[in-house]
């Protein structure tokens, strides 16, 4: 036998998960991780450039590999999905177009256990008009819980619908994080907008932690902005309800 | 058939790169095994994958279209063996972590004894031998990968071929 053929005999097959790996770390191939969520478990799929979706495991993409997360956002994930906003854990929103990557932007701010209506987040990206191009952008969240629409409910004050699952996983999600739906929805069916506190003069969306602290006795509730603010009411700073 | 997945590369790179690594693999595995060491060869090859990526992302397709692909790619796995840096940290990961071993070659009896013949070749000899010999590179992919002329790179060869031979009289 020559050399020559002997060092061709050398030759080998690479490892076969190489090509997957190379997928996964290219993120020609998003990978995907099972966790759970209050109302049972979810698949986050992701690239090297950020989360991209939060489905329910019955809907992950068929593409998707299940993977292991970079180990950088280990915790993070669960943290972003327990907490319901993103945090540090970037999100890959590549795809979307500029006005939908704003409202989610504006969504990820609403703190956990309250929550802002789509003419309300119209108005906090600049364009009032736009409650229901809002809500269109909050059914088709490719990150659910993460920018958590579960937050953003119907401008009547109705819980509204929610794409992960349903309606009813919003109730589930707005218990756990400590709101009431029941008496979200109590209020609405009543045409209560907006809390006021006759103690401090101001005036809240209904679900604010400064709206909850408003005893009986000083509590005035009104329909409209006009009608809070012709009474002499002044908008609560935490959750700007007339911006 | 390089030529033709050039052009696709250069027309729809996130479709046709998992072609690259398909066809490439074997070439640069088997070829890291003998410059940088079986245990770091399938990471190397790897990262050279995924190096690769990147870089072809940021070129023209003009460029694209006229790589020589087989050489290039070793540009990449020649500049990782000598510069382990990684980051895998930022990477998803494959999760079936027990399969990795399964799928492996079995090692040829003599891989050590290759092993250490090759490793008494200068870090050049060694490089083009392999290139050449284990590899199967022809010497215009040769001197593409190693940035010297093709004249050079074929009496490196020889110089290596006969260093061998003598390394392999001394042992008999």
């Amino acid at each position: 036998m020559t050399i020559q053929s002997r060092l061709a005999d050398l030759r080998r097959h690479a490892p076969r998960p190489l090509s997957t790996s190379v997928a996964l770390a290219t993120g020609l191939t998003p990978g995907f991780a099972v966790y759970e969520a209050p109302f049972g478990e979810v698949a986050v799929s992701f690239t090297p450039s950020g989360i991209r979706s939060v489905r329910l495991t019955s809907e992950v993409d068929p593409l998707a590999l299940e993977a292991q997360p970079p180990s950088a956002w280990a915790k993070a994930i669960p943290r972003a999905l327990e907490e319901g906003r993103p945090g540090r854990l970037p999100l890959d929103l590549a795809s979307l177009t500029p006005f939908r990557r704003s409202v989610l932007a504006i969504a990820a701010t609403i703190p956990k256990g309250e929550v802002r209506s789509y003419g309300w987040l119209a108005r906090h990206i600049g364009k009032p008009g736009a409650a229901r191009a809002v809500g269109s952008a909050m059914a088709t969240n490719p990150v659910p819980l993460i920018v958590p629409c579960h937050r953003v409910v119907r401008s009547d004050g109705h819980i509204g619908a929610y794409s992960l699952g349903g309606a009813q996983n919003k109730w589930v999600l707005l218990r756990h994080e400590g709101a009431d739906p029941d008496e979200l929805e109590e209020l609405a069916a009543s045409g209560v907008r907006f809390l006021a506190s006759r103690s401090t003069g101001m005036c809240c969306v209904p679900s604010c932690r400064n709206a909850r602290r408003i005893t009986a006795r000083h509590l005035e509730v009104f329909p409209s902005e006009s009608a809070a603010t012709n009474a002499g009411y002044r908008p609560c700073e935490v959750c700007r309800p007339f911006d | 058939m390089m030529d033709d997945l050039c052009n696709r590369l250069a027309d729809n790179l996130d479709d046709a790169f998992g072609e690259v690594v398909t066809m490439l693999a074997d070439d640069v595995y088997s070829g890291l095994r003998q410059m940088a060491g079986l245990h770091e060869a399938e990471d190397l090859t790897q990262e050279t994958f995924i190096r690769a990526y990147g870089a072809l992302r940021t070129y023209e397709r003009s460029r694209i279209r006229h790589l020589r692909l087989r050489g290039w790619i070793w540009t990449i796995a020649l500049n990782l063996g000598r510069n382990h840096a990684r980051d895998r940290s930022r990477r998803p990961t494959p999760v079936a972590l027990e399969d990795r071993h399964a799928v492996h070659d079995p090692e040829p009896p003599d891989s050590a004894a290759w092993n250490r013949r090759l490793s008494a070749l200068s870090p050049t000899l060694r490089t083009a031998v392999v290139l050449r010999h284990v590899v199967g590179l022809d010497y215009a992919d040769i001197a593409e990968a190693t940035g010297r002329a093709e004249g050079t790179v074929k009496s490196d060869v020889h110089r290596a071929l006969r260093k061998l031979r003598s390394i392999m009289e001394e042992e008999a």
